[in-house]
């Protein structure tokens, strides 16, 4: 059975990563890309409530009617966003200002219904949490690394710190909504190279 | 009069909703493939757009409000946008058969469209009046068409493009994306009076 976790883990971390694999999810992999502190507040807030609609998406999965199933789960999930929501108003209202309208966002992020609907509604509570997890820390993983070719090439710093020369001029496009197509293009394009190198390697 | 027509030049241009604020994407590169489909979901888009608009801003100034329920915002708007998006799925089931089979899974997605849930929450943030609110949702919604049309444009063209594997697919739309979003940046230039 831990084999059985460690590929959950693996597949929602890497091979199956919820946003440059599977491509879900992407308004926010977008638009609050443009520091790593964003990036990461957005990643750990989408797996918070990733853990717990899981949760309890796989404890009611008995009692949810199918046809009716997806509007349950929505509810579910806006609820717990509605706590996310008010939680990082009140204790970390920067992070609040700069993400705006994205944290109810996450209600419609596809990356949650998608793992509701494939996922916590077949299996037991245990694995659907270690499920959201695996999600989760994909998503944080992906949105870092877009975050931080974003800030690096758009202002010069790494969460907040300036970590190149002074000569160094940032091309601010890149923290402009069209910088966040483009890096993320390169990057799904790089994912997508590996992945034909381990198909061929095998 | 005017003001109506600056609402709709700045939802539809200076703030389009996929290219400046990316709302929306989801659909914008999963059913932008064919011109007659991208038409197809941003007119469903506008229809949802504007009956939500108008349906959530009566429930939260008069219903949650009043009771100082406005937490409850995101939770009952939601549920309204299922409610909408399942009204346009059956009435294209019985009349628009060849489009309801085109748009497939995206058609109940649209509930999951962060433009809908993203035009209701803003009309209450930005205070907009129940017109303005209604104007805002359809102009959002003609700004998404625009968006997805355009797109779906150069898609058909790109079809027959040699393109270097890695990119095939997603990240050669996405930079398609990129560069139509720093057409969109030139109406930032334009300095409207309000």
């Amino acid at each position: 059975m831990a084999n059985g976790y460690g590929k959950i883990f693996k597949d929602g971390v890497f091979f199956n990563n919820p946003t440059f694999v599977q491509l879900l999810g992407l308004c926010p992999t977008l638009a609050v890309t443009t520091s790593v502190f964003n990036g990461i507040g957005m990643g750990l807030s989408v797996t918070f409530v990733l853990i717990f609609s899981n949760l309890f998406i796989s404890l009611l999965r008995k009692f949810i009617p199918q046809n009716i199933r997806i509007a349950a789960y929505v509810v579910i999930i806006a609820g717990f966003v509605t706590v996310v929501d008010l939680v990082i108003k009140a204790f970390f209202p920067e992070l609040s200002s700069s993400l705006g309208l994205f944290i109810p966002l996450i209600v419609v992020n596809c990356v949650i219904l998608a793992r509701a609907e494939s996922f916590a509604s077949k299996n037991p509570p245990f694995p659907s949490v270690v499920d959201g997890l695996a999600n989760g820390i994909g998503v944080t993983l992906a949105l870092t690394v877009i975050s931080a070719i974003r800030e690096f090439t758009g202002n010069g710093t790494l969460l907040g710190f300036p970590v190149t020369p002074e000569t160094f001029s940032p091309a601010v496009i890149m923290i402009l909504p069209s910088g966040g197509f483009l890096v993320l293009g390169f990057v799904i394009a790089a994912v997508q190279f590996v992945q034909r190198k381990r198909r061929a390697d095998r | 009069m005017m003001n109506i027509f600056l609402l709709a030049i700045t939802a539809v241009l200076i703030e389009n909703f996929v290219f400046v604020k990316f709302l929306g994407i989801c659909p914008f590169i999963g059913v932008s493939k064919k011109i007659s489909t991208a038409v197809g979901m941003g007119i469903a888009v506008i229809f949802t757009m504007t009956v939500s608009s108008a349906l959530t801003w009566p429930v939260h100034y008069f219903l949650l409000q009043p009771f100082d329920l406005s937490y409850f915002d995101t939770i009952a708007f939601i549920l309204i946008i299922a409610a909408v998006v399942q009204l346009v799925e059956m009435y294209l089931r019985k009349c628009i058969p060849s489009l309801y089979s085109a748009l497939g899974i995206y058609l109940p997605l649209i509930t999951t469209n962060c433009a809908v849930l993203g035009i209701s929450l803003l009309n209450v943030t930005k205070g907009y009046n129940f017109i303005e609110s209604v104007l805002y949702g359809f102009f959002s919604g003609v700004g998404f068409l625009l968006a997805i049309v355009l797109l779906s444009l150069v898609r058909e063209r790109i079809k027959f493009a040699d393109i270097p594997t890695p990119f095939r697919g997603v990240p050669i739309v996405l930079i398609a994306a990129a560069i139509l979003s720093i057409a969109f940046m030139g109406f930032q230039g334009l300095k409207l009076p309000f």
